[in-house]
């Protein structure tokens, strides 16, 4: 008789509520879903990039250079002769790589930071004034600051783009943390006599994760948009490296004679940019259905 | 009030300072030497070591940033390693297309995003609410530049309306100097667009469901006066909020706008920096663009007694 109750609720029990949550909001929200699914394919092209059809992006082949999109080459090649669909989807990696190397960094660095200045009075206001300071320099001319000190090299795009990124997020967490360290549960922490680190660690940072995720999201889409106009105006990733910025770089001076050397690679760069950001914009709906209604 | 202002006036000073920091140290670290660059190719090693006296780049980091400073609030921004010319000239001449098309983009983008802002939250739920949303996500989504080429192609190339590129100095005749801004307007704005009408359906959505504007309403106010008068009164701080902050986004996005329009502005004068690694100017612009935000960001929180006469300091 006891049993049966029991084994009812397992399955409720299974679901936690954050995953029903999510469950809901994603059904209310199809372009969540589309997002999503747009971006798994994005991903799925990185890894198969050469086996779809594709050639050696860096092929040179002089003799076949701006033949507009056809049966032989989908995109059309480039000045150089250079299939524009195999640069594309090989592309695909480098943006992705980009986006989300740029997104755990910045996420993890403003992470640590925000955690300590929000909760060491001294320190919250140095840090807080270099963030500002920081913040007023707009993010893309940060970035070429950064990018002329160095040699172009992917190591040194995630850098810049993480530098100018990771503010915002010391900015949420601190704020997030203010509000947490009044909470009646680290006071709790506090009387039974946690260290700092514990009380940080164990109690703090997993409150803040749920905001940092979508926070994460955006940073993603952003780092995208800045590489590709860093690779643009030739401050970014290094040209032998086919990213979507550089074969846009590329046509820049041809573009009234080879308009798809921008569309297509333009289209990808936007399609995978508003991916992220549905994905974003569905996640922020779950995690806070009060804002889900207003934004 | 005035209390207020000089504190808000401090407040700026580090904030500042980290920038010029940042700045000055971009030029410290940057690799190549400036005496050997000036010196010329035909400098015997004592040429150069008498030039690097003479431009105390022998001097230790802080008082190398001190005299920075000192020639800083004398206007001195520094020589161009390329041209040999006064940075602070050669950014004087760029100067008149940059302003002409972030404030006409300023002044355009506002005008539009704030009505449809309102329209939206007034219409919840409706086709103009729908529409702008969706805007709101793509105008987030499409690169500047992507969208810059997407309008030369329709509106240049293909059906001839406007001009592909340049720039006409207003002396040229009001008519030219509008039609070459009207693409790089619509280009650089609409993601500025996309924020501030977000930003106002959200708040307008708030402040429409206060117990005051129904009373307005009850009361027998017109539509239009409850929500003029009433709810955009009251939504005002975070819209001109986001109108200041959002400056970053026209900042940024005018040195991609200016490359594909080739619009001879401060923004193609940092791309040519760029290639040619001309420090100077790369330091010179960031400095320039990110006091201007600081700047516009203090003028909006000076706003904030103006627009809602309850803040009082």
């Amino acid at each position: 008789m006891a049993a049966v109750p029991a084994e009812a609720a397992l399955p409720a029990r299974s679901e936690s509520p954050t995953w029903r949550r999510f469950k809901d909001a994603f059904r209310r929200h199809p372009t969540a879903i589309f997002g999503a699914v747009v971006l798994v394919l994005m991903v799925l092209v990185a890894l198969a990039a050469p086996y779809l059809h594709t050639v050696d992006p860096q092929a040179l082949s002089p003799i076949r250079r701006l033949r507009p999109p056809s049966a032989e080459y989908w995109f059309g090649t480039d000045m150089l002769g250079r299939d524009v669909y195999s640069r594309v989807l090989y592309g695909t990696r480098v943006s992705l790589t980009i986006g989300i190397a740029v997104a755990l960094l910045a996420t993890a660095v403003g992470l640590a930071i925000g955690l300590v200045t929000g909760f060491v009075r001294w320190a919250d206001a140095i840090v807080m004034r270099v963030m500002d300071g920081l913040m007023s320099i707009p993010a893309v001319l940060l970035a070429i600051a950064l990018m002329a000190l160095t040699h172009a090299s992917l190591g040194n795009v995630i850098f810049a783009i993480t530098v100018s990124e990771f503010p915002r997020v010391v900015r949420l967490v601190r704020s997030l943390v203010l509000g947490l360290r009044e909470q009646p549960f680290v006071e709790a922490a506090t009387a039974a006599g946690t260290s700092l680190a514990r009380t940080l660690v164990r109690h703090i940072l997993p409150n803040t994760l749920a905001p940092l995720l979508v926070q994460a999201t955006y940073i993603c889409a952003s780092a995208m948009i800045t590489e590709a106009i860093l690779s643009f105006i030739g401050a970014g990733t290094p040209p032998n490296i086919p990213s979507w910025g550089n074969i846009m770089a590329e046509a820049r001076s041809l573009f009234q004679i080879a308009g798809y050397l921008i569309l297509f690679p333009g289209a990808f760069l936007s399609l995978t940019v508003l991916a992220v950001n549905l994905l974003g914009d569905g996640m922020r709906d779950a995690l806070d259905p009060r804002l889900a209604r207003r934004m | 009030m005035l209390g207020y202002f000089l504190r808000r006036l401090l407040a700026t000073i580090p904030v500042m300072g980290v920038v010029a920091l940042f700045v000055f140290s971009l030029l410290y670290l940057s690799p190549g030497d400036p005496a050997a660059i000036i010196a010329g190719d035909l400098a015997t090693p004592a040429d150069i070591a008498r030039i690097r006296t003479k431009l105390g780049l022998d001097e230790p980091y802080f008082e190398r940033f001190g005299h920075w400073l000192a020639a800083l609030a004398h206007g001195d921004l520094g020589t161009s390693i390329f041209t040999g010319l006064p940075v602070a000239h050669l950014i004087a001449q760029r100067v008149e297309p940059t302003v002409a098309l972030t404030v006409c983009t300023l002044i355009v983008t506002v005008l539009l995003a704030v009505p449809l802002g309102v329209l939206a939250a007034w219409k919840a739920g409706g086709w103009v609410d729908r529409a702008v949303m969706a805007f709101s996500v793509l105008g987030f989504s499409l690169p500047v530049f992507v969208f810059a080429y997407l309008l030369i192609m329709l509106f240049a190339m293909k059906l001839g309306w406007l001009p592909v590129q340049g720039y006409r100095p207003i002396e040229d005749g009001f008519w030219p100097f509008l039609r070459h801004l009207v693409l790089p307007s619509v280009a650089l704005g609409t993601v500025y667009m996309a924020l501030i009408a977000r930003i106002t359906r959200a708040t307008m959505l708030d402040v429409l469901a206060q117990d005051y504007i129904r009373t307005a309403h009850a009361k027998g106010l017109a539509p239009g006066e409850v929500l003029v008068g009433h709810a955009l009164k009251n939504a005002s701080v975070p819209i001109v909020t986001v109108i200041g902050i959002g400056v970053t986004l026209l900042i940024s996005g005018v040195v991609v706008t200016e490359t594909v329009f080739a619009i001879p502005g401060i923004g193609r004068l940092t791309v040519d920096a760029i290639l040619r690694r001309d420090y100077p100017i790369i330091q010179a612009v960031t400095l320039i663009f990110s006091a201007a935000y600081v700047i516009i960001n203090l003028l909006v929180d000076l706003s904030y007694t103006v627009l809602d006469p309850r803040i009082r300091y």
